[in-house]
């Protein structure tokens, strides 16, 4: 079993013409994801990398079934698309944009809980089932089929875990980008509870960041629900407060959000909270013999 | 952005908000003139830092003379490195009790949230847990008249003072989404004869849809060096060690800092320069951190979108048209990585495979 994707999953490209939305149509296309359609107004007719382009998401459903969407589009424009997607019916959204205001990302949310859909990011890398299907921008080689789920608010320090994994002979079950914001969809929560229930994942990582109190929330939830392994890492040890990190979500504020709060908080938890990305692979060796 | 209370207030002002009759004064002489105006005053730092008032940055004064002298005093003083160019001068209210009134974002719950308490004017730090009433606000049904009489009622507010929160919460959540702001605070929030009356204005704008709002000045607490990465579109926080940093990605950055730390180092910077850097994106970065007379550069690639290629011809073309003649420990893997590492073997430059060797490296570099 697989959790949010699997190869089936029909999946539509908004903002398929433009240069990131037609450079990952090919890198999605060529890790197996059925792309059925692209959307971009005014654009019907063409084709991207053989994918049909149509002008809304409600014309490419007239001539295609789709079960979800992966937005590329300037970030003032991406409640509008989210908003479409959402009414057209979709149940997955993966939202690539940065820099969505947070007003617009609270909304997209309030109507995605009213259509009982999920949202992905913004401001993230997007999900893989591994050796299955990518709905992202995740470079490929990297995501091989094995028995490690991992739930990650940062990019390309997830792909150098991921990486470091792979080389030692260890794949994924899925990878999910929650998205570096803070407003975002999915949180730890949700993917753990998955991990929890998917009979092959036998172990789990997270990765966390400084800012927001998801991995506190998170660390609750591990401590009164979770039967499977969760070795985490966290960046943003030496961040000063007050600095927004890169992330909109990684900022210190006001004392909350703080990473000894995150580590004290999930060591409690039971979580083994690696001190440097290139203990965790050896940890979750360590693990996985015990499982 | 963070704005200073007069504007703040300016804001709160212009959405029917009550706050003190004031004037905004540029030296001493203003000051007293406005307290001439005004009566007995209240003289306000307009700083952007927090705990002013307990650095001496609020005085009150019941005269011009008096005005004119406290004014001369905090102008002369800075907070945490800031020095105020103006200080608001304010009536001095008839508080009978100090409330504290907020709506922010959640980011758990997706929604704002209104915080509301009866114990205001002290930092919301020091305010306990059960004395601050958090209430969700869903953004499909927006702020309703029940919300705000069960906020009072958890408060233990009832009567004229549940009437006034009545009228004033609407405004304010209303202010807090046309706004895009991401925290609009009154503390404290002051209980007069003549009703509610913002004492204080905290309001933060989302940096993100600041295009939307081109009416807002504009206001940056940056440093030149993070204004001149900012036109560049690079992530970059200054942060005082010998070690220039860069990466690319908001998470590898922080975890390329915390790592030279733990092996003993002291990182000068943060900088990501992003997925899917060009060239001339590349080169300026470098430029940027080679400006900073680091002692040692760090780069971290780890290319997904980033290409290695790229990273090493603008590292070549840097070192060939300003030189680079610090020590500099180089790691690069990824996308055309092979690519990448012969480009930079040809100027005699050595790559690391791994992030740790290459944080170590640059560690004992600094030495």
């Amino acid at each position: 079993m697989s959790i949010y994707i699997d190869e089936s999953t029909r999946v539509l490209v908004q903002g398929i013409t433009g240069r990131q939305g037609s450079f990952h149509t090919g890198q999605m296309l060529a890790y197996g994801t059925s792309l059925v359609g692209g959307v971009s107004p005014g654009k019907g007719g063409q084709e991207v990398e053989g994918v049909p382009v149509y002008n809304s998401t409600f014309e490419a459903l007239e001539n295609h079934d789709a079960d979800a969407s992966i937005l590329f589009m300037p970030a003032p424009f991406v409640k509008d698309a989210a908003m479409e997607a959402l009414d057209a019916g979709l149940k997955l959204l993966v939202l690539i944009p940065e820099s969505i205001p947070l007003h617009d990302a609270m909304e997209i949310m309030a109507y995605a809980r009213q259509k009982e859909a999920v949202i992905v990011g913004p401001n993230t890398f997007g999900l893989v089932s591994s050796g299955n299907s990518k709905i992202g921008i995740m470079p490929n080689r990297y995501f091989v089929p094995g028995p490690v789920g991992v739930v990650s608010r940062s990019g390309t320090l997830c792909y150098e875990i991921v990486g470091h994994l792979t080389d030692s002979g260890i794949g994924t079950t899925t990878v999910v980008g929650l998205g570096g914001d803070r407003v975002v969809g999915l949180h730890f929560i949700d993917v753990l509870k998955k991990f929890e229930e998917d009979s092959e994942t036998k172990a789990v990582i997270m990765v966390g960041e400084i800012g927001g109190s998801a991995e506190e929330e998170a660390a609750a939830h591990i401590s009164a629900n979770m039967s499977k392994p969760v070795i985490a890492y966290l960046a943003g040890k030496s961040a000063p407060p007050g600095k927004r990190m890169g992330h909109a979500g990684a900022i210190i504020e006001r004392g909350r959000g703080t990473f000894e709060s995150k580590v004290e908080a999930l060591t409690e938890a039971g979580v083994k909270v690696a001190d440097l990305p290139t203990q965790i692979s050896p940890l979750v060796k360590s693990v996985l013999k015990k499982t | 952005m963070k704005l200073y209370e007069y504007l703040g207030k300016e804001l709160f002002n212009r959405f029917d908000i009550p706050v003190p009759r004031s004037r905004l004064v540029e030296n001493p002489g203003q000051a007293g003139e406005a307290a001439a105006e005004l009566g007995d005053v209240v003289i306000k730092t307009q700083v952007l830092t927090g705990k002013r008032g307990k650095a001496g940055g609020i005085a009150f004064a019941s005269n011009p003379e008096e005005a004119k002298k406290e004014a001369s005093r905090i102008f002369d003083m800075s907070f945490s490195g800031y020095a105020a160019e103006k200080l608001l001068v304010e009536e001095k209210i008839a508080i009978e009790q100090e409330l504290y009134l907020a709506v922010t974002i959640d980011g758990s719950a997706q929604r704002p949230v209104v915080l509301a308490s009866l114990d205001g004017g002290m930092d919301v730090e020091d305010v306990p847990e059960e004395r601050m009433i958090r209430w969700p606000v869903d953004v499909s049904i927006g702020m309703q008249p029940y919300m705000i009489r069960e906020i009072c009622r958890r408060m233990g507010v009832s009567g004229d003072l549940q009437k006034e929160f009545l009228k004033l919460l609407p405004k304010l959540y209303r202010m807090f989404k046309e706004l895009d702001a991401e925290l609009a605070e009154i503390n404290p929030l002051a209980l007069t004869p003549d009703g509610l009356i913002a004492a204080d204005a905290k309001v933060t704008i989302d940096d993100d849809a600041l295009y939307r709002h081109q009416d807002l000045p504009r206001i940056s607490e940056k440093t030149d060096l993070e204004k001149k990465a900012e036109e560049l579109d690079l992530a970059y926080v200054e942060l005082g060690g010998d070690i220039a940093v860069m990466a690319n990605g908001a998470g590898i950055t922080m975890a390329t800092l915390d790592m030279v730390q733990h092996y003993g180092g002291e990182p000068a910077n943060f900088l990501d320069f992003g997925g899917g850097a060009d060239v001339e994106k590349t080169s300026k970065s470098l430029e940027l951190l080679l400006g900073t007379d680091p002692r040692v550069l760090l780069i971290n690639i780890f290319g997904g979108i980033t290409r290695c290629d790229v990273v090493a011809e603008a590292f070549v073309g840097v070192k060939q048209s300003k030189g680079i003649d610090l020590p500099v420990s180089f790691r690069l893997v990824g996308t055309n990585e092979e690519e990448g590492r012969s480009i930079l073997e040809k100027e005699g430059i050595k790559t690391f495979e791994s992030m740790d060797e290459a944080v170590r490296h640059a560690v004992e570099l600094a030495g």
